[in-house]
Order: C-alpha cells, then structure tokens, then sequence
C-alpha cells in the first residue's frame, strides 16, 4: 500500500482576528493538527488600540479541503472574520524580500544591474556586498531571488505574503 | 467596590451560573480555590479518586441533566490526567468547564513544580481555553466559557488560573464579552427546499445523530412529530440513541459498523437521506465511495464545518437540530404537505428486517452476552434506567440489545471511544439523577481503566450499579484480531483479573457473581433490589463476536451477519483504514 496524493491549488486567506496571546498558536495549531498546509503566514495588529490583527495565510489543498479550511478557522473564537482572497475576485498580493549578495567585479555589477531591472532598493551595501529591498508578488520574488544565485547569492529574508482585495471595499 | 480574592470571584461566578455539583481533586495550585470552596454551601464537591474520572463524571452529569458539568483539578499532573475526559468532551459535543491550576505568573515558563502547558495541550481538544492572568477577567473569562460550552456545538472549555491569580485581590471587574454568536434558526428557505424534497421523496430516511440530544428534549419531540408526518423511517448514530423511540415501528435500530442491516441497507438504497445533528463519522459512513450513493442529501448541522467534511451533501443547513426540526415541521403542517407512499419503501425494508441481523446462536450452559444485555433491558425497562457504557463489544452488545425511548438515558464515548468512560459517567449522571436507576454496562477490561472511582461511590452513597459482560479478552481487539489478523491474538487477553466480588466487597459494595444461563435473571434482580452501588461479574461466554459488522473498508451493502462465513484476513488498504 502507498500513500495518495490529491492535486491541490494555491489559495490566499485573510483572518481578523483578537490580538491575544494564544491565537497564532490556535490558528497555526489547528493546521497542524488538521493537516492542512502553511505555505506562509503573516500577521500584525492593524487597529489603533492594538485589539485587531490580519492574518494572511497562503495555503494549498483541494477544493473541499479549503473549504474546510476556511469552516475551521471560522470555527475558532478569536477569528472574527475569515476571507479566501482567491475565491472573492480580483486582489493584490504582496511581500518583502530582503537579499543579501556577496562578491566582486563583474558579478557585483551584474547583481546591481538585476536589482534596478527590478526595481530592488539597495539598503546596506559593503564594498563585497549589498542587501537588497524587494517588494511585489510571491513569482517575482522567487525569480528574483533564483538570478541572485547566480552572482553570489549570501541569504534571503522574506515576510510571506499580504493581501488585499482590489477596489473600494473591504475584505 | 470591596475588594475580592480571584477565588472569591470565581465560586462567585460559578454559583452565579448556577453551578451545584463540581468534580474536583485538590492539589498545591488549587489550594485557595478549595478554602473558598470549603465555605460554600451552595456547591457541592464530589471529591474523586483520579483526575480522568472528574472529567468523565462531569461529562455523564452533563449528558445525563443537559446542564454543563464542571471539573476542578490542579496543575501539571491534574490537568494532563483530565486530558483525555477533555478530549472525549470535545468530540461528542460535551457541555464541560473544566478549572485548572496553574503555577504563578511569574514561574510559568520556568519549568516549576507542577508545572505543565495546559492551554498548549489542551488547545486543540477544547472548544476554547484560557489563562487567566488579571483576577479583574475571572468573571467575564467564566461568563464566556459557560456561554461556549452549552451554547451553539457544546464542548469542554478549559480556565486555567494560576495560583497567584487565586489569591491576589482587586475590585475591578473587566466587561463581558460576546465573541459567540452560535447559528440557531434555519434559513428559512432552505427549510422550505428541505420540506420540499421530503415531500417528494420515495425512500426517504432521517439519520439523526447527538445533536437532537444536544438540542433538549424538545428536539426529540421534533423529531417524533416529523417521522410521523413524513413516515420516513429513523435510524441513529450511536450519540443519538434514545432521542426516537426505539418502540416505535419507524425505527430501524443503529446504523453503521455495528448497526443493524436494516438501518445500513435503508441508507444505502434511499432517495432521500436527512441527517439531523449527526456527521458523518467513518463509523457511519464506511467505505466513502460506495456510501449511500443514490440519495439527495440534506445536512442539518449547528457547526458549519460539519457539512461537507467528508460527505458532499445537495442541501446544507447550518441550523440547531431541534430548531430546524421544528421549523420543518411547522412548513410541512402549514402546507398542508402529504407525503408520496411510501408502501414500495417499507415493503422493502420489511424484507431487509426479515434477515433479523440481531440474532445470536444460542448457549445452553454458558450466557451468551447479547442475551444478558436483553435480559438486563426486559428486568430494567420499567424504571428507564440510565445506561452508561465503557468502549468495546459490551458497548455495542448493549447500543444493539438495550433499547431507549428517552433522549438523557443513554451515556457512551462515541468519538473518543474511551475505556474507562463507564463507571466515572454513572457516577457522574447519579449525581445529577439522585433517584434513577444509573447501571454501566461494562467489560472486565475497560472496567479496571478507572477502577479507583468505586471509592467515589462509596463516599457519596451514590447506588450506582456496574453490569461487568467478563469474558476474559479485550473482547473488541480480540475480534478483530479473529477477523484481520488470522487469529493472532497480540496482548488481547484479560490475564490476571481480580475477584470483582471479593474488589467489591472491599469498597463497601455489593458484589454478585453470575455463572450461569439460569441465574442471569435472579442476579440481575438482586443488583436492581441492592440499594446501594453493586458490582456484577457476568461471566459471559468467551469468544463470541459483535455482529452485524461493516469490515473495515467496506460498503453498507458488505455487512458480516452471524451466519456468515468470516474471512481471516485483509489488505493493507482496509487494514490501514481500521
């Protein structure tokens, strides 16, 4: 006998949430302990008292599974509101990089030279190093980060994705 | 505002919710809450032997009086011991708050002297938990686990309170909060679509569950009324017995792995399936693919995630079981709605009955345990006793030969499927039902699980009586083992039992050995006659197995009867699946 595997697709959630202690606890836990997948999770308070936070989790399953996903987060007494950004339509998505690249000559110059092509800010930089800020969605992060392997690629920070959706109502 | 001690706040709030009986064993960090507990009257403690019993005794209180039960144990090894009451609670939908100790604020973390994670472990087998930091959120921090322990789904709900919090004092009082807004009503609509489908149905079948327990007795009633009206049979989960009458001639008795080839057939071959507070546990459903896939499906179910778990349903209604019910009922009436006949329907289930699935081969010298359950059932049924279960073949003897006609009768670890449910449950539900007659049929493995609860008893005079079907094996592994593992009997057998007369009579208990046929009855009388706690060891015979059985893996329409000839093993798939 062999273990199955179901195809899944990608899908953005957003939760507002009580911002208390335990509740990322609750929340990733119940993945865990569930089996769902956590592609990334990000997550601040977002209210001028500090009482709300966002949740962005990017997760991945088959249909039914997000769907329960979504039923068991909502299950949860902190969750106040839970969004599948993917499934509501148009959205933007999201993240921060920070890449540090380390080296000399002509690779120096052509790390500089992908970073302006993408629009990377250089936030420290050392005679044999730079840091770059990059900002924008999850494909072009990745292939960002893929061509600074080629010229000397030291780490990688990334925040994981936020979202929101497009036009003049809330999510 | 005078000042109050976190203690004073908490049996302030407890009485408050009106809170009569709490399960509880003192410990170092709950000190300050039994010296304020000392000098309340209005709150009775039921002092047990070990923690896994407070929080059983607390769920049979609860599942026996439909008020929520309360536990009250201390840190570290008073919480991780009720652990598993929380988690037999949670999954079969258990009114429970559950009051831990914990260490000081200032130690947690710092891996002191009974000290352990509770809202960690507990986290994921609770409704909801909370550490209590600031004595001033004790009284909303109550007031909200109430509210989410009974109301909406039911569950446990775990307080954990450190010691200092206990003691320190303060006149403040943070406000209450409202972050549970349970489903309650059906939409309206739905209800009408629901009806509607009833209405045109040629096989249809209500396949009710614990959430008309769960609901109160008005939901039973519901029930009863809709059955009538639409004449569809009933068939229950194993958490749902009791809420339709098991004399009613609409009932088909227990579905699923266990249940009766009437009811597992009834699902497979209906038109209409309406599953009222039930969810499709695998239990229910066997093997997924081939579960009744003819019929439309309409999922009445007071927690969202409950539809669409594992069955896809046509119609989902997030709803309370009763309300719902009700509602169906009212649109059915208010339409002046006739059903289709349902002749065709019946004559086949006739026919699926006429297979009489329940039967056992006979024993002429030895007591077959299927006819101690009925024999316990024909003696017992005039005082409508209530029946508490551990888990194994005695549990499903009993779901199958006992019958019930009252929702609140019937106490058993359904999702959980706890040994050692039985005793502490009966405790726990005799509290709560000082005058009935609480019997726990047990077995003489699952028994010796929580076997120190017999002091309990014996403390509070509670005459509870423990119906013991000894047959010697962990008789549930031992079938199984018969059935899928060639016979290769792995650690099932009950070596070294005690003489449960002679344990009995140590605990101040009445004790009654039961050997033979012939003296089942006599024995029986003698423990119903005893007034006060008895234990009987029924030696039953000893290899018999519990059927009609769904092997794992398979179909409804796959069901082992007695008669059948039992293959002696099966593949990985169907082994894994268990």
């Amino acid at each position: 006998m062999h273990i199955k595997q179901e195809a899944s697709e990608r899908h953005v959630l957003t939760l507002t949430v009580d911002n208390e202690a335990g509740t990322l606890a609750r929340i990733a836990g119940m993945f865990t302990s569930r089996g769902y997948n956590i592609d990334s999770l990000t997550v601040a308070d977002i209210d001028e008292d500090r009482s709300t936070s966002r949740i962005t989790i990017v997760t991945s399953g088959p249909p039914p599974v997000i769907d329960q996903i979504i039923a068991q987060c909502e299950r949860l007494v902190p969750v106040h509101k839970v969004t599948d950004l993917t499934e509501a339509g148009p959205h933007v998505e999201r993240e921060l990089a920070l890449v540090k690249v380390s080296g000399a000559g002509d690779k120096r110059v052509e790390a500089m030279r992908l970073a302006d092509i993408y629009r990377a800010r250089v936030i420290d930089a050392t005679v044999s190093s730079f840091v770059f800020e990059i900002t924008g969605g999850p494909a072009k992060i990745d292939t960002f980060v893929a061509l600074m392997r080629e010229v000397g690629l030291v780490e990688v920070g990334r925040t994981g994705v936020v979202g929101l959706m497009r036009g003049n109502e809330a999510s | 505002m005078r000042e109050k001690s976190g203690a004073d706040i908490l049996i302030e709030s407890l009485i408050a919710e009106g809170v009569e009986v709490v399960f509880g064993y003192p410990g170092g960090a709950v000190l300050p809450i039994y010296d304020t507990l000392f000098e309340h009257s209005k709150i009775r403690h039921v002092l047990v032997r070990h923690e896994a019993g407070a929080a059983h005794a607390a769920e049979g209180y609860a599942r026996a009086t439909g008020k929520p039960g309360v536990v009250l144990v201390t840190s570290g090894p008073g919480a991780t011991n009720a652990v598993t009451g929380i988690a037999d609670a949670f999954l079969d939908s258990i009114p429970m708050v559950v009051i831990t100790g914990q260490v000081a604020t200032n130690l947690i973390g710092s891996d002191a002297f009974q000290e352990a994670d509770t809202v960690g472990i507990t986290r994921h087998c609770s409704k909801h938990n909370y550490l209590v930091k600031d004595p001033a959120d004790l009284n909303s921090v109550i007031a909200e686990a109430f509210d989410l322990a009974t109301r909406g789904r039911p569950g446990p709900v775990v307080v954990d309170i450190p010691k200092n919090v206990q003691v320190a004092v303060t006149s403040e009082k943070t406000p209450a909060r409202n972050r549970h807004k349970p489903a309650d009503k059906a939409d309206f609509g739905k209800i009408t679509q629901a009806v509607e489908l009833l209405s045109k149905a040629k096989a249809p079948i209500l396949y009710t569950g614990g959430g008309i327990i769960n609901s109160g007795p008005k939901a039973s009633a519901a029930l009863r009324e809709l059955a009538e009206l639409t004449g569809a049979p009933v068939t229950s989960t194993l958490m749902g017995l009791g809420a339709f009458p098991a004399s009613d001639d609409k009932w088909l008795g227990m579905l699923g792995m266990h249940g009766t080839y009437e009811a597992n057939m009834a699902m497979n071959q209906c038109d209409l399936m309406l599953c009222l507070g039930a969810r499709f546990d695998d239990r229910v459903t066997g093997r997924l693919d081939a579960f009744s896939p003819h019929s439309t499906k309409i999922h009445v179910d007071i927690d969202r995630s409950s539809i669409n778990k594992t069955v896809p349903v046509d119609l989902g209604i997030v709803a309370d079981a009763g309300q719902a019910i009700q509602q169906m009922v009212d649109v059915w009436k208010s339409r002046k709605t006739k059903p289709q006949p349902l002749d065709e329907w019946w004559s086949r289930i006739k026919g699926w009955r006429a297979v009489e699935c329940l039967n056992y081969p006979e024993h002429k010298t030895e007591i077959m345990p299927q006819l101690a359950v009925q024999r316990l059932h024909e003696l017992t049924k005039d005082r409508n006793p209530i029946i508490t279960t551990e888990v194994g073949q005695h549990q499903m003897w009993a779901a199958q030969h006992f019958h019930f006609d009252d929702p609140n009768r019937w106490l058993t670890s359904g999702g959980l499927g706890t040994m050692g449910y039985g005793m502490p449950a009966a405790i726990g539900a005799q509290m709560g039902m000082p005058d009935a007659l609480v019997i726990d049929i047990a077995g003489e493995a699952s028994i010796q699980m929580n076997i120190q609860e017999m002091g309990t008893a014996t403390q509070y005079r509670l005459p509870v009586k423990i119906f013991i079907l000894n047959n010697q094996w962990m008789g549930m592994v031992r079938q199984w083992q018969e059935l899928t593992y060639e016979g290769r009997y792995s650690s099932s057998y009950s070596d070294s039992l005690p003489d449960f007369v002679a344990l009995a009579e140590s605990y101040g208990w009445k004790g009654i050995c039961i050997e033979k046929p012939g003296d089942l009855d006599s024995g029986i009388q003698a423990m119903i006659d005893h007034d006060g706690p008895v234990m009987v060891d029924c030696r039953v015979t000893k290899e018999a197995n519990c059927f009609p059985m769904i092997p794992s893996g398979a179909a409804h329409t796959e069901m082992i009867l007695h008669s059948d000839e039992v293959s002696g093993t099966m593949d990985d798939e169907a082994k894994a699946l268990v």
